[in-house]
């Protein structure tokens, strides 16, 4: 693509732009000496000597300095955005107003709990709903990101066995195709990670996880539907070997959304599992979050839950702490995890009711379905052709790879160019040059129509002029970056160049 | 088609094998794999002195796509690794067989080579992948 464009400068950053002494003389308060003295109760060791380092610019230099930045972003509401296993959904506006309430937003987690009834309400409802959206015993709301839920349901199997001085278990099993967190969190918690192969068609290999299993089995990690984007056929057969072994079932919820209201990991025989709210219920996700990751727990697992969790007893909600549970994991944060982010999903949960939650996996499910039939009639090749997607699947580009000389990166960058955020790349690692598409149940069949139309267009350009495709983007604020160059040269922190 | 040297012996995970003297051996990853996992940023490798079990991690390869870990084929004692790797990880990437080497093991069992594959297997495996 060639474009008579000019080269806007770059925004750097907003200290770039300072200049020593700039106020916003025309608006900023005149203050002269004696009423910028700090009041006499801050002790004089407490006072800064100097002024503090910060950009000295206008306020629409501020002001235009963000929110261009802010126009920069490939965001959900921009962009179509199919970050397989990252459910980017839609976060609807109702769930953010209803959050932003007063009453909810000024309830102080140190006020007496007699002043925040309506809000432990919600946070107890909210605990109920995923016990039942997921067939577990009991729920704890507090983990703030989905790597905490991880780290605090590996946490409670670990718990579990010390409490029964069953201390020789010390291996934790991983298909394959896991998310990197879940070998990461067994390691956290003082697990060797035992890692079992994935068949052809998807599914684990039961014969490798039967030959896994033994007496220093403490569980097995998984998500149903896997990595892969195909529903684990045989999860029966794999909780009975499992628990067989004396072993524990961790369910990763990476992908709750395509079975939300269908299936629940706990009649699966799952023991343990942590959900991430910013997927599956829709709250903001990416950036850092802030994230939600509330775990769920079978009936020997609800001792070591996390705390704190509220509990109701027929008038008053209360807070349930470490002198009601003393067997609890402990707290993972100061005091309830992302409670605004919990109030949001609770309102998205309530907002939908038991009646909208199977169309939220109906929907996932049969959009994903699409794309993948319709990317295989333009002459994609899909990894696991024999399978029905579950709401994400894996498209190869291995064939253009080898005969072309064009990857999947060249693919991903290319499609920015056509204005959809790239899918995940390259993971899971078992399949090479690799697209994890997931569209979500919140798009509509034009949008997944554009999509695969740039794909096929894309395909196009590779067979006549891969060289242009390897170069892509070209229409973004940056060109190619140099992912290499930045991995071996880490340079993360800005330095004046004064 | 990838390039694997007859003289080498090869791992289903990709590691390959060149024997130095009776016992010692030195260990890499194939050209297949490092052309999979694409540029290095950085490798990490065992202590030298340490010792290891066959089939044990000893090594991560840290691609910009992603971390894998390599194997040791043999069981024995690590008694000498490739300190420029540490500067220089592309190395792997431009002679994985030779100064993109990773480590080298003295053998505690040389029965284990039994299992490793010749060049032509490994070259029929990478051919179905």
């Amino acid at each position: 693509m060639t474009r008579n464009t000019i080269d806007q400068p770059q925004d750097g950053v907003i200290f770039e732009k300072s200049h020593r002494g700039r106020s916003n003389s025309c608006q900023a308060p005149q203050l002269n000496a004696s009423e910028t003295t700090a009041p006499l109760s801050i002790p004089a060791s407490l006072l800064r000597k100097s002024a503090p380092l910060l950009p000295e610019v206008s306020e629409m230099q501020a002001v235009r300095h963000f929110t261009r930045l802010s126009q920069k972003n490939f965001s959900i509401d921009t962009h179509f955005y199919p970050l397989g296993s990252c459910t980017m959904k839609y976060n609807p506006r109702a769930c953010n107003t209803l959050a932003m309430l007063p009453g909810f937003l000024n309830f102080h987690p140190l006020a007496p709990v007699e002043t925040g009834q309506g809000f432990m309400a919600c946070l107890y409802e909210l605990q109920e709903i995923l016990k039942e959206v997921t067939g577990m015993k009991a729920v704890s709301l507090t983990p703030m990101a989905g790597a905490q839920g991880e780290f605090a349901g590996m946490a409670m199997i670990r718990a579990y066995h010390d409490a029964r001085g069953d201390t020789a278990r010390c291996e934790v099993i991983c298909p394959d195709a896991a998310h990197g967190t879940n070998p990461a969190t067994a390691v956290m918690c003082g697990y060797k990670v035992k890692e079992i192969p994935t068949r052809a068609d998807g599914d684990i290999d039961i014969e490798a996880l039967k030959e896994a299993v033994g007496p220093q089995t403490a569980g097995i990690m998984l998500t149903n539907p896997s990595t892969v984007g195909v529903f684990e056929r045989r999860i029966t057969e794999i909780a009975k070997i499992v628990h067989d072994a004396g072993g524990l079932l961790y369910y990763d919820g990476a992908n709750l959304n395509a079975i939300l209201g269908k299936v629940r990991p706990g009649d699966m025989g799952f023991d343990v599992i942590h959900m991430n709210l910013h997927k599956t219920f829709s709250t903001p996700h990416g950036g850092g979050g802030p994230g939600a990751g509330p775990v769920g727990v079978s009936e020997r697992l609800t001792p070591f839950l996390p705390v704190p969790m509220v509990d109701y007893r027929g008038d008053q909600y209360r807070w349930l702490t470490r002198k009601d549970r003393p067997q609890s994991i402990g707290q993972l944060s100061a005091f309830a995890g992302n409670a605004g982010v919990l109030m949001r999903a609770y309102i998205y949960a309530r907002l939908l009711g038991r009646e909208g939650m199977p169309r939220i996996a109906e929907y996932s499910v049969l959009n994903a379905n699409y794309m993948m039939v319709e990317l295989q009639k333009r002459g994609f090749d899909l990894a696991f052709p024999s399978r029905r997607a579950t709401h994400e699947f894996i498209v190869t580009l291995k064939r253009q790879a080898k005969r072309l000389d064009v990857t999947a990166m060249d693919f991903a960058k290319r499609l920015l160019d056509y204005g959809y955020h790239a899918p995940t790349t390259y993971f899971p690692l078992l399949v090479p040059e690799c697209f994890l598409i997931e569209p979500t149940e919140t798009e509509d069949k034009e949008t997944l129509d554009g999509f695969i139309d740039a794909m096929a267009k894309i395909q196009h350009e590779a067979e006549t002029q891969a060289e242009m495709v390897r170069a892509a983007p070209y229409t973004l604020p940056s060109r190619r970056l140099d992912d290499v160059r930045a991995a071996r040269e880490l340079d993360i922190v800005w330095s004046s160049k004064e | 088609m990838s390039n694997a040297p007859s003289h080498l012996r090869y791992t289903r995970s990709h590691e390959w094998i060149e024997t130095i003297s009776d016992d010692t051996y030195r260990i890499g990853i194939s050209d297949h794999a490092q052309d999979l996992l694409g540029d290095m940023v950085f490798i990490e490798l065992p202590e030298a002195g340490s010792t290891v079990s066959a089939s044990d991690e000893c090594a991560v390869v840290e691609s910009v796509k992603a971390a894998s870990d390599v194997y040791s084929p043999l069981s024995g004692e690590i008694i000498e690794i490739n300190e420029a790797l540490e500067d220089s990880p592309d190395l792997v990437n431009r002679d994985p067989y030779g100064d993109g080497w990773l480590f080298t093991v003295k053998a505690t069992d040389s029965s284990e080579l039994d299992e490793l594959m010749s060049a032509d297997e490994y070259v029929a495996l990478t051919n179905e992948e």
